[in-house]
């Protein structure tokens, strides 16, 4: 009798309990968001498709859970964590920290920050067709058949202080390889390039308190860098508009030096001047600067969220908010951000907690919510996809 | 369903295997080594245990392995012999778990977190797990102060007739190039006082096999990828004497410790990245004691007091990512008092009064160097009715904090009144009848305090930060029998229902602004909201097996011990997330555990199970966030061999064991990212004189 209710209890208690699987390679999510647009998908520009655009995921350090979106113009779709199944034989999938994508020729580039590689696919079908090592890599730009990578992992001296100088390496994008490096500041984030000079922000970020506060310029025919303009502490994200400037934002301390955007002349490589707004991160269309900003406080612990268009001709800010329905209250932490050229629609992304998935917010030229679409998690980067012309 | 109708074949035959006994042995020979030192009888709830021959028969390393036999705990295990181990008790999370060593809290006002895998279980007597508090009120204020309790009780020196002298050594070696001796040397300087001294040193390389394999929809390996874990290695010294003595009517103790540790943290396996560099140095020091003595017919008076210091350094070198040499010393001084007095013999009060002051420095800039004075005083009762016993305690928690850094600004000075009440009941008493069944229940509410580096850490921490409390609500019966006829000598089974709520959780939330994929883009806030519902069951049983077929079967003992869990444990922090209400990070819906213990003469044989079944590694509970289910297969198999008196006082033994861990080779992660070792052997050589 006993016995019988010791073996039911244990049968019991076992047969609720479940065995492993075979873990698959992982399908992507492909959800419709909004009506197929079989309309006009030409950009106004270079005249060529617009087919959809790439949304890289950061995913959180550790966790490698950098994943890749891609949201698909003609059928209205959005298809979420594409990378797996574009390439099964792949161990351990696109990596940790995806902090960068750009597309240049016919390949796409994704810049994976703790996984030490920029992930090189093709642009159409997210295969992979190699990868680039290179050690802490931040952002990518391209020039005349070289992509300019920049990375924190430059030598380290000791003087009197252990320092890591950052660089720029320079990568051929036919063969993937390295083959040059031009020492920057300490910890550069984004670059940008004008006519035959890189700009670079250095951020000095791991130096706390003592940031950097340069623009490192390279002259790209020597591969030297050849001068630092003085901007600001702890400088961020770089864009070049069509009129010769450049636009900087610093992220600030986080105390007493808030966050700002300031021009420089690329003309004569000088600092231009500041517009006192916090600066996050920023997007060109024409002459309109979109950004937002998520700037911190040690003061209050508490964060302010500011969404804006500057016109860069004029250098005011024309509005103060391009969400004109409210919606932007829904987010709650703004992460990324691109423009269509051709409809001016605006996407943003919200990365809320860092820990549970994003959302992706597409609104309208009138500042109307279109769409949303659930991402992966901390979405950040956009590159939009075109076809040949 | 491989591995579970296994199992349950292995459970049917050892039963079918019983059934066929006709009698039973002299319950007096299954006994343990035993000793009580507390006044057992009067818990009102009594705790998860795991102690003598079962403890030692396990194939644990560290007090983590054995705690996850436990029900309703789920250990966050980083993989290999040095990696942390901590163990989060009703879901309430790790920090609410107060560890004591010997009777005195180990604390961590650091983090808040103790790594139970630095605790060695050679020369641990016994290791027991309290939902709530220890339901005995004679105790230190500090043992009121937590959600639950794990207390670590190490070997008291005990000689048989005239022996003076125990000396026991053990030695493991085995996968991951393990070298493990042990010693202990157990000395009686009288009637009454004896010493203990013991070291122990762990080598490891810590470098296991693991594997990564995804498929196809059609079956076929899509990718498969073994390698090996890099940068798991540990070399660690442990030296712990003492002395303890017997007066009239109480006892004392003294004891001294030090660990020192290197380590390797092999970090997560991440694309691309198969091999960290981080390093970390651990050095806990401590001394402590403990006087105890009835000083009068009713009155009982208790002191503990310790001081201890903590070293730790946390190195990167790699020159690649942001260099970090951080090195952290922590202090503590403790002393503690309870005073217990009877009414009646049925009506006990106690008033207990701790304070403890502690300190933390570190190299980190802008740190603040904190420290911490904190008061707390208990009053507690317990009284028993007939069949009931009850006990209410009230815990004034009173809490100073000061930072070396004039301008800086510290945490507001905290008070909390906490209460707690434990009943338990015997129903269906007849004049001679006693019946076996008892019903509990408790209500406890405590808190944690936000740690120094929850406050103060540079840039992630937040003075504003307000304690974390949990309430518990618990109810259960348990059914506990010896019995006289049969081959089954005893049974008890328990079962508790539980909910359980944290509020204020501390966690880490982003802070706009801050780009990278680093550290300082968190910062502390009380945030979270967690409601807990679960079931516990735990059942043990033991087994003689006599006059079984040819006498060569017999006799056998076997001891049967099954715990299961089932929790409901969501996330109710933000009411207007898709993700409100969703299964909060590694905790399984259901996990398990069992052990078939078997002697037969001077061979046993121990088989261990844990099981953990499905979760996610974070509360949005989608495919992308999901974990497989994991279970292990331990066995052990020990030979004991007692050598003939060669001299007049003492007969050496050796025993001889040899375990197979993870014994189906399972790749398996209890973190994402955090792959565990695969099948792993050891050897075990102990001796005793």
């Amino acid at each position: 009798m006993k016995q019988r209710f010791l073996l039911l209890t244990a049968a019991l208690s076992f047969c609720l309990l479940s065995c492993r699987e075979d873990v698959e390679v992982f399908k992507p999510e492909v959800v419709p968001v909004t009506p197929p647009d079989s309309t006009g998908v030409n950009d106004s520009i270079s005249h060529a498709r617009m087919l959809g655009f790439y949304l890289l995921n950061e995913g959180n350090m550790g966790s490698n859970k950098s994943t890749l979106d891609y949201f698909d113009f003609a059928a209205g779709e959005y298809h979420r964590n594409i990378y797996g199944n574009a390439n099964p034989g792949v161990p351990k999938e696109l990596g940790d920290v995806g902090n960068d994508i750009a597309i240049y020729g016919n390949k796409l580039y994704a810049v994976i920050n703790c996984s030490n590689k920029v992930e090189v696919m093709d642009k159409y079908t997210a295969r992979r067709l190699g990868q680039i090592n290179i050690p802490n890599c931040r952002y990518i730009k391209f020039h005349e058949g070289y992509a300019y990578v920049t990375s924190y992992a430059g030598p380290v001296e000791i003087n009197p202080y252990y320092e890591q100088t950052g660089y720029v390496a320079k990568v051929d994008t036919a063969t993937f390889q390295v083959v040059g490096r031009c020492l920057v500041g300490f910890q550069p984030d984004e670059l940008e390039i004008v006519g035959s000079k890189i700009y670079v922000a250095n951020s000095g970020g791991y130096m706390v308190p003592n940031y950097e506060n340069t623009v490192s310029v390279i002259d790209i025919p020597t591969f030297t860098e050849t001068k630092r303009i003085e901007v600001e502490i702890n400088l961020h994200r770089l864009k070049a508009d069509k009129h010769g400037n450049l636009w900087v934002s610093s992220r600030g301390d986080y105390y007493d030096t808030p966050s700002k955007l300031f021009w420089i002349d690329t003309q004569t490589d000088t600092y231009g001047g500041a517009i006192d707004i916090p600066v996050t991160e920023m997007t060109l269309d024409g002459d309109s600067l979109y950004f937002y900003s998520t700037e911190f406080s040690y003061y209050n612990y508490d964060w302010k969220i500011n969404f804006g268009i500057i016109d860069v001709t004029t250098r005011q800010i024309v509005t103060r908010n391009f969400v004109t329905d409210g919606s932007e209250r829904e987010i709650t932490m703004p992460y990324g951000i691109m423009v269509n050229p051709r409809n001016k629609d605006i996407y943003m992304t919200d990365a809320a907690n860092y820990v549970f998935p994003g959302m992706l917010y597409c609104f309208d030229r009138y500042g109307k919510k279109k769409w949303t679409a659930q991402t992966g998690d901390i979405p950040a980067h956009f590159a939009m996809l075109y076809s040949e012309p | 369903m491989f591995s579970v109708r296994h199992f349950t074949l292995v459970v049917g035959l050892v039963l079918a295997v019983g059934s066929t006994a006709q009698s039973k042995l002299d319950s007096v020979q299954l006994l343990e080594e035993f000793e009580v030192v507390a006044d057992r009888y009067r818990e009102v709830i009594p705790s998860q245990r795991l102690s003598g021959v079962k403890l030692e028969a396990l194939s644990s390393f560290s007090v983590a392995d054995a705690i996850r036999y436990f029900s309703g705990v789920q250990i966050k295990d980083y993989g290999g012999i040095g990696g942390l181990k901590t163990v989060d008790i009703r879901s309430m999370g790790s920090n609410h778990l107060g560890v004591f060593y010997d009777g005195i809290e180990i604390g961590n006002a650091q983090n808040g977190t103790v790594d139970l895998g630095k605790f060695s279980l050679d020369f641990i007597e016994e290791v027991s797990l309290y939902n709530g508090q220890k339901s005995e009120i004679f105790q230190s204020a500090k043992d009121f102060g937590s959600a639950g309790t794990v207390y670590l009780r190490t070997r008291r020196p005990k000689f048989t007739q005239s022996k003076q002298t125990n000396l026991i050594s053990y030695f493991r070696t085995g996968s991951f190039d393990l070298v493990n001796p042990s010693v202990l040397w157990e000395q009686k300087i009288n009637k009454n006082i004896s010493s203990s001294l013991n070291a122990e040193y762990v080598y490891s390389s810590g470098k296991y096999k693991y594997r990564y394999t995804k498929y196809n929809a059609d079956g076929s390996i899509a990718n498969d990828t073994t390698a090996v874990r890099q940068n798991g290695d540990i070399h660690s010294l442990r030296l712990e004497g003492g002395f303890n003595g017997y007066l009239p009517q109480g006892h004392w103790n003294v004891k001294g410790y030090l660990y020192d540790s290197e380590k390797g943290l092999p970090g997560a396996i991440v694309n691309n990245v198969w091999k960290n560099s981080q390093r970390q140095w651990d050095r806990n020091a401590f001394v402590q004691g403990s006087f105890q003595k009835q000083l009068f017919n009713g009155y009982d008076f208790l002191v503990n007091a310790k001081y201890s210091n903590d070293y730790m350094r946390y190195q990167n070198p790699d020159t690649t990512l942001m260099l970090i040499d951080n090195k952290f010393r922590q202090q503590e001084i403790y002393v503690s008092t309870a005073n217990k007095y009877s009414i009646f013999p049925t009506w006990d009060v106690n008033l207990s009064v701790d304070y403890s002051w502690n300190t933390l420095d570190a190299n980190l800039a802008g740190f603040v160097n904190p420290s911490r004075n904190t008061v707390l005083t208990a009053l507690a009762t317990a009284f028993e009715w007939r069949r009931l016993k009850a006990q209410a305690s009230l815990l004034g928690t009173f809490v100073f904090d000061d930072v070396k850094i004039k301008e800086a600004e510290k945490a507001s000075d905290k008070s909390e009144y906490t209460p707690a009440v434990f009943l338990s009941y015997q129903p269906f008493v007849r004049a001679k009848y006693i019946s076996p069944l008892r019903v509990r229940a408790f209500y406890k509410r405590i808190f944690r305090m936000p740690t120094f580096n929850d406050l103060y850490y540079t840039d992630i921490g937040n003075i504003k930060l307000r304690p974390e409390f949990t309430t518990q609500y618990n109810l259960g019966i348990q059914y506990g029998k010896n019995f006289k006829k049969g081959i089954i000598n005893d049974v008890t089974v328990s079962a508790d229902a539980y909910y359980n709520e944290v509020i204020d959780k501390i966690v880490a939330v982003p802070k706009g602004g801050s780009g990278g994929g680093s550290l300082y883009r968190w910062m502390m806030m009380n945030l979270g909201l967690v409601e807990i519902r679960g079931v516990d069951v735990a059942i043990k049983t033991g087994i003689a097996v006599r006059n079984v077929g040819a006498k060569y079967f017999s006799p056998a003992y076997i001891n049967l011990s099954f715990s299961y869990t089932c929790q409901k444990a969501q996330d109710f922090t933000d009411k207007n997330s898709e993700w409100y209400g969703g299964q909060i990070a590694y905790i399984p819906w259901h996990s398990g555990s069992a052990i078939v213990n078997t002697q037969w003469r001077t061979w046993d044989l121990n088989y261990s199970f844990i099981y953990v079944g499905e979760r996610y590694h974070n509360s949005a509970n989608i495919p992308a966030n999901h974990e497989q289910p994991w279970y292990t297969h331990d066995l052990t198999l020990g030979k004991s061999f007692k050598f003939r008196k060669s001299e007049k006082y003492f007969a050496p033994a050796m025993k001889i064991s040899a375990e197979i861990n993870n014994l189906l080779n399972q790749a398996y992660e209890v973190i994402t990212c955090y792959p565990m070792p695969g099948r792993n052997y050891k050897i075990i050589l102990k001796m005793e004189i």
